[in-house]
């Protein structure tokens, strides 16, 4: 049995799930509670959970990120939301110099069992300082997990997961990606440690995550009318990366293509490059490429904005560029 | 020569303790004193490394506010922090070694000087960014809260009940002058009033931040007035002697105890060394340093206890040789320690599997 939903209310039945079935897990951020969160994930979690659970801040990330880093050493589970990216580099410091680092500077007394969610990426017209995709920087951080969910399962399965998880999970959700809908299996079970592949092929790996995956999908449709048998492989999970998953579909396939909506100077597509000459070199037939965002701050204009991103025609023309 | 930041007098006045209380808190003193003192001159040996910062001078803030405290309470602290380690209960031994980067280290040789860690007295760091902790007590006051109103189940080390009864757990959370210029100090005293949280912020001016004198970097010098602007009271307090520092923060612990919100103590105190020990000390005289010295927090406590006939000499040279001892031992302990072995380097970046965080 399935049932049809969007990805922002799998995201809140997930949320519901967990608050109510662990006392210990509450919401914080700015606008989660009283005016339903920034893009209505948590809307109606206040009037059913209360103020104390559903706990709206000040503007003050550094702050309220830090504190679900105390409350999280004081036994609770928070979930802290943080408007988008772009804003949680005012938080930064506490990520990054205590969260993923306190229990091994601790020598292993104390764990940060913390989930923060946020919305990446850009497609929205909201120009340079709303658009960014950061989540590749957090995956270079030892101490963190990194989750990019793209679908409506992941949207609506990450999450417990990511609670049960002893250290910081960090969970980035495209904003373009609010409103898919899709099909819900009742019984699925996701983890949080392996990419999968969305759709199989034999003639190129599409090796992509979260917005880029349904402009990856659409590609691989295009191909196949072309004669080519592209497999998308998901990643899921950005740090740790499912080196096995990754180097599967490429030995099968021989070639490769990764699509990542970050800058592609020192992004995850440029790690998942590295690892595939680290791992599989001798099994390609090609070098392998990339499609990236263009290394530009993000233009307000719609034509300019789409020329910016990767987009399906991109990766049709590099998964053919293969072939030349 | 006029001084830029003169002392105030010699604390003086009756110690209204009995004796072990009174000679608990000069033995406490002279125990920082004593080990930092080793500590300095084993930097010059070049067994201990990287960044050293010395509490001498200040241990009356340490020990006045820590002995005020229960052993439940959560206490933050900055990388100045031998003292609150050692007050808290610590192991001395167990701190040298910590120091020596050896694996019988309160972190096993993974945080040194700067991050002392102890779950079983609640010390959650040794916090080396500046105003970094405070967010921090914030969030552990809030779980606290939250685990004293709520129906959260109890018994965890970190959740669980205080003593069973539904008691109030404190977060004593310690930070320089130097913080309070900080965003995070903003944020962290704004939330913790808003949701009157049972956070004791406890600032301790020693008048710099490193080489920058609080008037060079503050606009209000009055860090009283900064802490009132958050609807929070704020009381200034002598942190050169130990019984104001102990008696306002028993008010203070008992205020914040009782659900009254969070409370700022700013305990104003001077630090007889350098910053570090990389430190020129380009930016204060003698003079001032010397002035300060002469309200020194130990020497004027054990004066007035003999004056009171609470103590003797040769109690006192007792106390002291009793601190030079464990020195000693917590030396023997470090040296003999052993170096984890370079094979589980990549031990602990994530919470092993099955472990109960
Ligand atoms: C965010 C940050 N900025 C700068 C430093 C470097 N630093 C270390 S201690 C210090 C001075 C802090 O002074 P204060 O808070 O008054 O504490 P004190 O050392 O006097 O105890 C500075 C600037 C740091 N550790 N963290
Ligand atoms: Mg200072």
């Amino acid at each position: 049995m399935s049932r049809h939903l969007n990805y922002r209310e799998a995201l809140r039945e997930a949320l519901r799930e967990a608050l109510t079935v662990d006392p210990r897990v509450f919401l914080m951020g700015e606008d989660v509670g009283r005016y339903g969160g920034t893009y209505a994930v948590t809307k109606g979690l206040l009037d059913e959970f209360g103020p104390e659970r559903v706990r709206d801040t000040p503007l003050s990330e550094l702050g309220f990120t830090g504190a679900g880093i105390g409350a999280a050493l004081g036994g609770l589970r928070p979930v802290v939301e943080v408007m988008t990216v772009n804003f949680s580099l005012l938080a930064l410091d506490q990520i990054v110099n205590t969260a993923a680092l306190y229990h091994y500077m601790s020598g292993g007394q104390f764990s940060v069992p913390l989930v923060i969610r946020m919305a990446t990426g850009a497609g929205r017209q909201v120009g340079a300082q709303h658009s960014h995709s950061f989540e590749g920087w957090y995956a270079g951080l030892p101490g963190i997990k990194v989750l990019a969910p793209a679908t409506i399962e992941d949207a609506r399965h990450m999450l417990a997961p990511a609670l049960a998880d002893p250290d910081p999970v960090l969970i980035f959700e495209h904003t373009v990606l609010y409103n898919l809908e899709g099909e819900l299996a009742d019984d699925c079970t996701v983890d949080i440690c392996s990419a999968k592949v969305r759709r199989p092929g034999g003639d190129a790996s599409i090796i992509t995550y979260g917005g880029s995956l349904q402009k990856s999908l659409q590609a691989a449709e295009i191909l196949a009318g072309e004669g080519i048998s592209a497999e998308v492989v998901d990643l899921r999970v950005l740090r740790p990366l499912d080196d096995a998953t990754i180097m599967a579909s490429v030995a099968k396939c021989r070639r490769a293509v990764v699509v990542d909506e970050g800058w592609r100077s020192v992004s995850i597509a440029a790690e998942v490059m590295a690892r595939i000459v680290e791992q599989v070199f001798y099994e390609l037939d090609a070098p392998v490429s990339r499609v990236c965002t263009e290394e530009v701050p993000m233009p307000y204009a719609r034509h300019m904005e789409d020329a910016a991103l990767p987009q399906a025609g991109k990766i049709v023309a590099a998964v053919k560029g293969l072939f030349a | 020569m006029s001084i830029d930041h003169p002392a105030p007098p010699p604390p003086s006045g009756p110690v209204p303790y009995d004796k072990p209380l009174a000679l608990a808190l000069l033995a406490d003193m002279l125990r920082i004193r004593r080990l930092e003192e080793k500590a300095a001159e084993l930097y010059g040996a070049g067994k201990i490394r990287g960044f050293l910062h010395l509490y001498i001078g200040e241990e009356a803030v340490g020990v006045g506010v820590l002995h005020a405290l229960q052993p439940e309470d959560n206490i933050v602290a900055t990388y100045r922090e031998h003292a609150h380690a050692l007050v808290r209960g610590m192991d001395m031994g167990v701190l040298m070694a910590e120091m020596f980067g050896k694996r019988e280290g309160c972190a096993r040789g993974r945080g040194g000087s700067m991050h002392l860690f102890d779950r079983t007295t609640r010390l959650f760091g040794g916090n080396a960014i500046v105003g970094g902790g405070l967010p921090l007590a914030v969030g552990l006051a809030l779980a606290a809260k939250m685990s004293s109103e709520g129906s959260l189940p109890q018994g965890n080390l970190l959740s669980g009940a205080v003593g069973g009864a539904v008691k109030q757990r404190i977060t004593a959370c310690f930070f320089g002058d130097g913080a309070v210029a900080e965003g995070a100090f903003h944020e962290a005293m704004n939330l913790a009033a808003l949701w009157q949280l049972p956070v004791l912020f406890c600032c301790e001016n020693n008048l710099y931040a490193m080489g920058t004198a609080l008037e060079r970097y503050e606009s209000q010098t009055d860090l009283c007035v900064k802490a009132a602007s958050y609807n929070m009271p704020a009381r200034s307090v002598d942190g050169m002697d130990v019984v104001a520092v102990h008696r306002a923060a028993e008010d203070a612990a008992a205020e914040v105890r009782s659900g009254a919100g969070p409370l700022f103590l700013e305990l104003r105190t001077y630090r007889f060394r350098a910053h570090s020990m990389f430190d020129a000390e380009l930016y204060r005289e003698k003079a001032e340093i010397d002035e300060w010295k002469s309200c020194g927090p130990i020497h004027t406590y054990s004066g007035r206890l003999k004056a009171e006939g609470k103590l003797t000499e040769e109690e006192f040279l007792a106390l002291d040789a009793a601190a030079g001892a464990e020195v000693a031992r917590a030396v023997d302990f470090a040296e003999a320690g052993t170096w984890e072995p370079v094979a589980d380097l990549l031990k602990d970046v994530h919470t092993a599997v099955g472990a109960a965080p």
